[in-house]
């Protein structure tokens, strides 16, 4: 017995040729990045703007977190959580027809190609040049950030859609179409009760994602916290910036608390 | 929910053997009503209006007709070093965050660290970390080491950190420790044995995350720049900034060239690991 082990354990695959390589390219890779760090160096004593940052940060403006008119950080985080979610509901609706165009089982190889092709397309272009476009539509404001926060979200929700698409049992469909039932029939209750709890669960977690990446739309002022917040930041007024930093830390943790049990219960059904 | 069940009568079916059976009424019409009530308030707070996309849509495509229609080739020069320079730092970044989280994903594992108190503290402050914004870790960088590539890996490095952790933790939680108590049973430290035991479980799902992560970080790098952290950003902030739109379709061209590249072979690797 121990013999047999001992032959299966020498027996055992040893492709060391190709562990080395990938070793040495990792490690090559590692060393040309590192030739990449480069700083300029703060104007004025680092440690000086660093203890400054830490202490804003520690002692937020309480008056201003706590400022429940249309200037202070409450309103500021409802703002954000209808852009976040009008952007989520639109980016989600937007993918459903994408996503059953890049299905692979659905439809011939190239089509999904293609289909996979405009995804990666439309996720690579960075957040703030999608704002600017959607400025020109409507001028600065939420309503800027909605769209540009929908348009993000495609990308991410119509892959885990068409994974979703692309894991649908068929032989429910097959057992509905031998009991006689018509195409609309087995769309609702064959293919959408296996699709809806996974379609909602993705579109929960990408609304978390999208709260999570509110800031950047900032940078163009379209809506929601992300502009004070860097108005805040670059005039150095670091409490202003610990306050909204605060409330958006709380508000995270909130909403991803729920949207994690919401999500635990659909899957678990 | 219960109340639902007594507001809305569960519908009862009569088998033929005399049972019956019961269907709760659908929860449909609640969650239909909150997202509906959600929608209105966020319609309203947002100026979200049809009519303005309908007739002003046809703006959207402007810019993008701009970038896309003759992308200034002659431009590609001045991306290379930029795009480099990107890659170089998403590399080093992801690299650092994900070495660095590996102690604090081992504390933050229940099976690993016996001690209740520590794991909540260590899964607490990964939350934090993750919850603060790339683009805030990136200014502040930026402010205390100044413009350039290493404000960005230090942003990526914290962004890392905090979604390699939690990956890794609970990849940790879920590793079968039959093979961990064996061998304590027979002798060996809990290091070693938590290095042959545990390491070689969760190492392809580790790596596969890196991996993952890597991708990511390439693409978000981009919008690094925009607070001057260095990389591709730099000059798409720049052109943009003088309109100059042939340029930016040429650099959002060469993005997408390369996070198709890095896509592809890190997505070779993955099938491989897993």
């Amino acid at each position: 017995m121990n013999k047999r082990i001992e032959e299966a354990y020498e027996k055992r695959p040893r492709n060391w040729v190709y562990n080395t390589c990938i070793a040495v390219i990792t490690l090559a890779l590692i060393l040309w990045s590192c030739s990449a760090v480069e700083a300029t160096g703060a104007a004025d004593g680092s440690g000086v703007i660093a203890s400054n940052i830490i202490k804003g940060l520690l002692t937020p403006d309480l008056d201003f977190l706590f400022d429940f008119s249309t200037s202070g950080v409450p309103y500021l985080m409802l703002e954000t959580i209808c852009i976040a979610f009008l952007g989520t509901i639109v980016g989600a609706i937007i993918s459903i027809p994408l996503a059953f165009v890049s299905a692979a089982n659905l439809v011939p190889k190239p089509i999904a190609f293609i289909g996979r092709m405009l995804l990666m397309a439309i996720r690579t272009i960075p957040a703030f040049v999608y704002g600017l476009m959607f400025i020109r539509v409507t001028g600065p404001g939420a309503f800027a950030g909605l769209l540009t926060m929908g348009v993000c979200s495609i990308g991410m929700i119509t892959k885990m859609y068409t994974e979703a698409i692309e894991d649908l049992d068929v032989s429910v469909i097959e057992s509905l179409d031998a009991a006689g039932c018509n195409t609309w029939q087995k769309i609702f209750y064959g293919i959408l009760p296996q699709l809806m709890p996974n379609f909602a669960s993705t579109a929960i977690y990408r609304f978390d994602i999208n709260l999570r990446d509110a800031t950047i739309l900032g940078l163009v002022g379209a809506g929601g916290f992300g502009a004070p917040l860097i108005f805040a930041m670059n005039a150095y007024r670091w409490n202003e910036a610990g306050a909204i930093l605060v409330g958006l830390i709380v508000l995270i943790l909130i909403i991803e608390y729920i949207s994690t049990r919401i999500r635990t219960k659909l899957t678990r059904g | 929910m219960s109340i639902y069940d007594k507001i809305f009568k569960p519908h009862v079916y009569t088998l033929p053997n005399g049972k019956s059976v019961e269907k709760k009424a659908s929860r449909g019409p609640v969650y239909a009503i909150i997202i509906l009530a959600m929608c209105y308030l966020s319609v309203q707070i947002t100026g979200f209006d049809m009519a303005v996309l309908a007739q002003r849509m046809g703006e959207f495509f402007v810019i993008l007709g701009d970038m896309f229609r003759a992308p200034k080739f002659e431009f590609m020069e001045n991306v290379w070093g930029p795009i480099f320079d990107t890659i170089k730092m998403s590399l080093l970044g992801s690299l650092i965050g994900s070495l660095l989280s590996v102690p604090f994903a081992m504390l933050a594992s229940t099976n690993i660290c016996p001690n209740k108190i520590v794991v909540s503290i260590v899964r607490l402050f990964f939350s934090i970390v993750r919850t603060i914004p790339t683009i805030v870790t990136a200014l502040v960088a930026t402010l205390i080491v100044g413009f350039g590539t290493l404000a960005g890996t230090i942003s990526i490095a914290i962004f890392s950190f905090a979604y390699i952790g939690k990956l890794t933790y609970e990849e940790i939680e879920t590793v079968d420790m039959g093979a961990f108590e064996a061998m304590e049973a027979m002798g060996s430290s809990r290091p070693m044995a938590f290095i042959s035991a545990v390491v070689p479980q969760v190492l392809p799902f580790f790596l596969s995350n890196c991996l993952f992560n890597f991708e990511g970080n390439v693409r978000y790098a981009a919008v690094l720049g925009y607070v001057g952290a260095g990389g591709i950003g730099i000059i798409l902030n720049e052109r943009i900034g003088w309109r100059d739109y042939p340029s930016v379709g040429m650099i959002l061209i060469a993005l997408f060239v390369t996070v198709f590249i890095i896509e592809s072979i890190s997505r070779y690797f993955r099938k491989k690991l897993v």
